[in-house]
């Protein structure tokens, strides 16, 4: 494995955003000058079932999807911590092993709290 | 032998032999992103016409069957069709985050694209960090699904964005833990040296019991993590209308639709790369003949069809399970997928320390 890497390795990837980003420009403009353009009041508005729409939809929201993202957050920084020390654990051995258990069960006391806490209980 | 690997080498030969570097370099860069495209194209139409056609074989129906033979040109005549539909944009939505969702959602797919190993010696960029990349790139999509849903200012779209961004980011945990299970065995997160590690067997044998629980973790939750049924309750149909992309019509939709499939395509291929050796042949241990037979297939082949399986087995789980409740959905993950696969991970290193894996 080829251990540094230089800005210019990843010069592929930003064409290939280049490519992506043509790709979804050609199509839409494709698309606008295929398609026809018969706008009406009724047609843009907002689909309800067929009904009046009531109301707006910027309204306050479940604060349980917010409280998973969090959750997220805590938990991914760890599987990312765990990334580098998958690739060197064989380098850092036993005492590297030791260090992730606690590391790990540091993590899974608090998940345990969250979940004795109820952080994940709907309803 | 004919192989694409041979194949990309003649013509970057050809091209550096007939034209200075520079122009030949450029070259090679617009014939990639032509075929890129291409790609695309392909799996989109062949992905949606097998998910119609095992749809209606699971359900003892024939599926599409008008359009050509078998129906084959069923897709390319929808397709043919959303371009010429009128693409609107409502009037109460933010009109900026509507147009630009597609973009983000499409731009992130086809990224992922780029370390995957499609053949022997025959990958768009073999970088060093490979799966850490296809991680970290392909959880940008969800940040299209909740801009697609919040800018179309539709309590359907809302709703199902919610539940999409929830389920998405959670899930992901669970396929890095799968991922990093497979890095700790093989040492290394650049595909080429995942694939060269599975040489004398893929790790799903190699690994005994922990590899397959990996695998199992992987798939259901690639599963969840590409909005599939039984965990699409991003896009309930019979709750949320079609959910976060209930405002979009004509190609906007097709582009949401297009990168659904395009993702299936590319955690099947990671999945294949990472427990079915990728276009590694079928090897066992030391028996010789019956590695050189299998040498015989060519390596393209051997990828495309693990692929196929594993994108098979997704649509399979669709006509098996039952749509879940949101809280049942996260409570699979995070009561059950997310300390079980910690536990395998370390019962995984402890194999990996001990070498007790062939």
């Amino acid at each position: 494995m080829n251990p540094s890497s230089i800005p210019s390795d990843y010069l592929p990837i930003f064409i290939q955003f280049l490519v992506a980003a043509g790709f979804v420009v050609a199509v839409m403009v494709a698309t606008h000058w295929l398609g026809p353009k018969r706008k009406s009041k009724l047609k843009l508005e907002t689909f309800e079932c067929g009904i009046e729409p009531q109301g707006n939809a910027r309204i306050p929201f479940s604060i349980k999807y917010f409280l998973v993202a969090i959750l997220f957050v805590l938990f991914d920084v760890e599987v990312i911590f765990m990334y580098p020390w998958a690739v060197n654990f064989k380098v850092l051995g036993e005492s590297g092993l030791i260090e992730m258990l606690i590391f790990m069960a540091l993590l899974l006391t608090g998940f345990f709290y969250i979940i004795k806490k109820g952080a994940l209980k709907w309803e | 032998m004919w192989s694409l690997s041979n194949i990309a080498g003649i013509t970057q030969t050809w091209l550096n032999a007939t034209f200075n570097p520079t122009i030949a370099l450029w070259s090679e860069f617009v014939i990639v992103g032509v075929l890129v495209i291409a790609l695309f194209a392909v799996l989109g139409l062949g992905l949606v016409y097998m998910e119609r056609k095992v749809a209606a074989h699971i359900q003892i129906r024939l599926g599409p069957n008008r359009v050509g033979p078998m129906g084959i040109f069923q897709t390319t005549a929808d397709t043919v069709k959303l371009i010429m539909k009128e693409g609107l944009t409502p009037d109460g939505s933010d009109h900026f985050l509507f147009n630009l969702a597609p973009f983000v959602v499409m731009i992130a797919a086809m990224l992922v694209l780029a370390p995957i190993a499609f053949a022997k010696n025959f990958q768009i960029w073999d970088i060093n960090i490979g799966v850490l990349y296809v991680s970290a790139v392909s959880s940008i999509s969800v940040i299209g699904i909740l801009m697609a849903g919040w800018a179309s200012n539709n309590k359907y779209s809302l709703l199902g964005a919610m539940r999409s961004g929830a389920q998405i980011v959670s899930y992901e945990l669970s396929v890095g833990l799968s991922i990093i299970s497979i890095v700790v065995l093989s040492g290394s997160l650049q595909l080429s040296d995942i694939i060269a590690s599975q040489q004398d067997g893929w790790w799903i044998f190699k690994g005994h019991i922990p590899v397959i629980i990996a695998f199992v973790i992987f798939i259901i939750a690639v599963t969840a993590e590409t909005n599939r049924a039984p965990f699409d309750l991003a896009e309930a149909e019979s709750e949320l209308t079609a959910g976060f992309h209930t405002e979009y019509s004509g190609m906007k939709f097709a582009l949401f639709f297009l990168a659904e499939y395009i993702n299936i395509f590319i955690v099947c291929a990671i999945g294949a790369t990472l427990f079915f050796g990728g276009w590694m042949p079928l090897h066992i241990g030391n028996w010789q003949g019956f590695n050189q037979v299998m040498d015989y297939i060519p390596s393209s082949v051997w990828f495309i069809s693990k692929t196929l399986f594993l994108i098979f087995l997704i649509m399979w789980f669709r006509w098996t399970f039952p749509r879940l409740r949101i809280d049942q959905l996260l409570n699979l993950e995070w009561k059950y997928l997310l300390p079980i696969s910690m536990v395998n991970l370390l019962l995984i290193t402890v194999m990996a320390i001990m070498k007790w894996h062939f």
